[in-house]
């Protein structure tokens, strides 16, 4: 219905989004294919509340009381896990998909607040791994640059087995992302689209990847945490598995995740969000004794203190940012509206992240755009957001009381929709109601 | 570790008193210029990720098969297995030498950079997938799928290869000897040129398989799907 026509109707079904897509299909004969993760509105953590002290709970003065939130990641096997000053790390993002510049950034920023951060599709650039002092090396299915130098020089490694935005799937760097360097660290010629495969060319299943983690170990001496990236479908039993396959740390990514390339269709429809899958994997470690001592790090739609304090309380030991580094680091902003305007998007529409024509520098390996991000502007920006995430998350745990934010607890959180309640396990607001769980009204 | 001197510098390292880990870290704590270190493994009884990730230039003999990912990763060293091998063998190979005397189960040599890696016998599925530089050479015949996205590099098979060969090919050369079963989306057959004989003579000859390069077929990529296109959509 609509009342912007007065008498005219407009159909909720067959929406002006809806027709624009079946137009632009039939003229273009392909599907959509973009960057970002899930844009519909998806129960997230905005359907969650925290539960302030009160008279059964005492609070933590904000501006004076202790409340830590250091976390450590691969205490089961590894002898160096890593330590982190905060709970939020940088996701895994490639050279490639991001200019050399934005990889500089993120690892400035990430290493100024003292945490983590990510290679991606492609391997290992010297300036990532100079600018992070913490970096997680990913071991893909493409193996893109694999490298056991690099491997050796990692702070932890990360087995890829997906993404939340695209479970089941590969990806496409397109040609035109394709420079001389790109291509010389993936062995392909420059300029031509480059698949990364869906599935790892030398292992099949849990037990497969068993071995498969034990040989990252060997060839490693059993120095560094080896994590399971999983994006988030059958959250419960990927869990499961991964502790099983020996992961030191699991990495959970919903579907709100970020992504550099994906039809939209994937995008928006295979996955669960991240708020289901976070409660499934906090089930899984619980029932096999193995809740924070197999450390568990949940991405896919985190923005604010607010999301990390809730992933935290709701069985998270860290969270992990894709989408919102980027744009601290300047990805969509208002100030470049007229440049998005001009390749046919807008400030805060912008997601062709795929296309390489990025005005902010961040997407791209245009030499002339990538040198309008200074990498050290953008690393100051990351840290004074991490920073801004980190006290955030401070000042609703010391809201509950809590000395350090790995203290919250789903007992902090009520649900403010039936449905929060029910993917996220905590009582429906001014009730003790989890739908699909034994309680009152 | 029960290592013990049997010539001045062959050390022996039997698995039946010795730890896979004891074994893989004294390889890994050899200098770059360990040229001379020779060391010869016993009772690998399908034993996994046997002398992984080695960085230097040494010989390593296993006596046995092996399980999976055996020499994988390796840097420099020129390892010999008398044995048949598990899923991985050298697997993403950076240089040096692998040499398997028996057969190799699947994934032989996968996403392998560099090095030449050398089956005396069959390879079974996968092998050379993803490969991105390494040369590999099969006396014997591969499986489905062998080549699958191979990305640079040489596969040499002596005898037959299965199904779906080199699909979805990039630059990555492909000579078989009998017969193919069938080629993967994007490989064809391309001329072998005067310049192909003499590369792939050399090869074989690297490799001690006594074959004639004048019987061998060559493979690529027709490079028609290195751009997405919607009219290919049918191919896949």
């Amino acid at each position: 219905m609509s009342s912007q026509y007065p008498g005219m109707i407009e159909s909720a079904l067959f929406s002006r989004d809806v027709i624009a897509e079946i137009q632009r299909a039939a003229t273009e004969g392909i599907y959509d294919i973009r960057g970002w993760g899930a844009k519909r509105p998806l129960p997230h953590f905005d359907d969650l509340v925290f539960l302030g002290a009160s008279m059964s709970r005492y609070p933590l003065e904000g501006y004076r009381e202790r409340c830590d939130t250091s976390v450590t990641l691969g205490t089961r096997y590894a002898k160096k896990p890593l330590e982190l000053k905060i709970p939020i790390t940088i996701a895994g993002m490639s050279f490639g998909a991001l200019s050399a510049q934005a990889k500089e950034a993120l690892g400035r920023g990430a290493s100024a607040v003292g945490t983590s951060t990510t290679t991606g599709d492609g391997g290992m650039t010297d300036e990532e791994r100079a600018a992070s002092s913490l970096l997680v090396y990913q071991v893909l299915p493409s193996r893109y640059g694999m490298n056991p130098d690099d491997l050796r020089r990692a702070d932890a490694i990360e087995v890829v087995l997906g993404q939340g935005a695209k479970p089941g799937g590969g990806g496409m760097l397109l040609g035109q992302k394709i420079n001389a360097r790109v291509a010389g660290m993936r062995d392909l010629p420059p300029n031509i689209d480059q698949r990364s495969a869906c599935r790892h060319p030398d292992w099949t299943g849990p037990d497969d990847l068993e071995i498969k983690i034990r040989e990252l170990r060997e060839i490693t001496d059993w120095e560094k945490p080896v994590y399971v990236k999983i994006g988030a479908s059958r959250s419960y039993y990927d869990t499961a598995l991964a502790v099983k396959a020996g992961a030191d740390v699991i990495v959970l990514d919903g579907m709100q995740g970020g992504t550099a390339a994906t039809q939209n269709v994937f995008i928006e429809h295979v996955g669960i969000p991240t708020l289901p899958a976070l409660r499934q994997a906090v089930e899984a470690l619980t029932e096999l004794d193995m809740h924070r001592k197999v450390q568990l790090i949940v991405s896919g739609g985190i923005r604010t203190g607010a999301d990390v304090a809730k992933a935290l309380a709701m069985g998270a030991d860290a969270v992990s940012i894709g989408v919102a580094a980027l744009i601290a680091l300047g990805d969509n902003s208002p100030a470049l509206d007229e440049e998005y305007r001009k390749i046919g998007s807008r400030a805060g529409c912008y997601d062709d992240w795929q296309a390489g024509r990025d005005p902010a520098g961040i997407t791209t390996q245009d030499e002339d755009l990538a040198s309008r991000l200074d990498p050290l502007l953008g690393g100051r920006r990351l840290a004074n957001y991490l920073r801004t995430l980190n006290m955030e998350t401070q000042i609703i745990a010391r809201a509950c009381g809590k000395s350090h934010v790995h203290n919250l607890e789903p007992e902090d959180l009520a649900a403010l929709t039936i449905e929060a309640a029910a993917m996220a396990g905590v009582p429906l607001a001014g009730t003790q109601w989890i739908p699909g769980r034994d309680g009152r009204f | 570790m029960s290592a013990s001197e049997t010539l001045p510098t062959t050390r022996v390292v039997d698995l039946r008193s010795s730890t896979v880990r004891e074994l893989n870290q004294a390889l890994h704590d050899l200098p770059p210029d360990a040229a001379l270190s020779r060391w010869e493994v016993r009772s690998a009884a399908g034993e996994h990720a046997l002398a992984v990730g080695i960085n230097a230039p040494c010989t390593v003999e296993i006596k046995g098969h092996v399980g999976y990912y055996c020499a994988g990763m390796n840097k420099h060293a020129e390892i010999t297995i008398h044995g048949n091998a598990g899923t991985g063998l050298a697997e993403n190979m950076m240089s040096g030498r692998v040499v398997l005397r028996g057969n190799a189960s699947q994934s032989a040599g996968a996403t392998g950079r560099g090095g030449l890696l050398v089956i005396e016998g069959d390879a079974a599925a996968r092998c050379g997938i993803s490969m991105k530089g390494i040369d590999i050479v099969v006396r014997g015949s591969v499986g489905h799928l062998s080549a699958f996205m191979a990305q640079r590099g040489r596969l040499v098979v002596g005898g037959d290869a299965g199904s779906a060969l080199g699909d979805s090919l990039y630059e990555a050369q492909i000579f078989v000897r009998g017969q193919v079963t069938d080629l993967g989306a994007d490989c064809i057959e391309k001329e072998m040129r005067a310049e192909h004989l003499e590369a792939l003579g050399a090869l074989l000859e690297a490799a001690g398989v006594n074959l004639p390069a004048r019987a061998f077929r060559r493979y690529g990529s027709a490079r028609t799907l290195y751009h997405f296109n919607v009219d290919h959509a049918d191919t896949y």
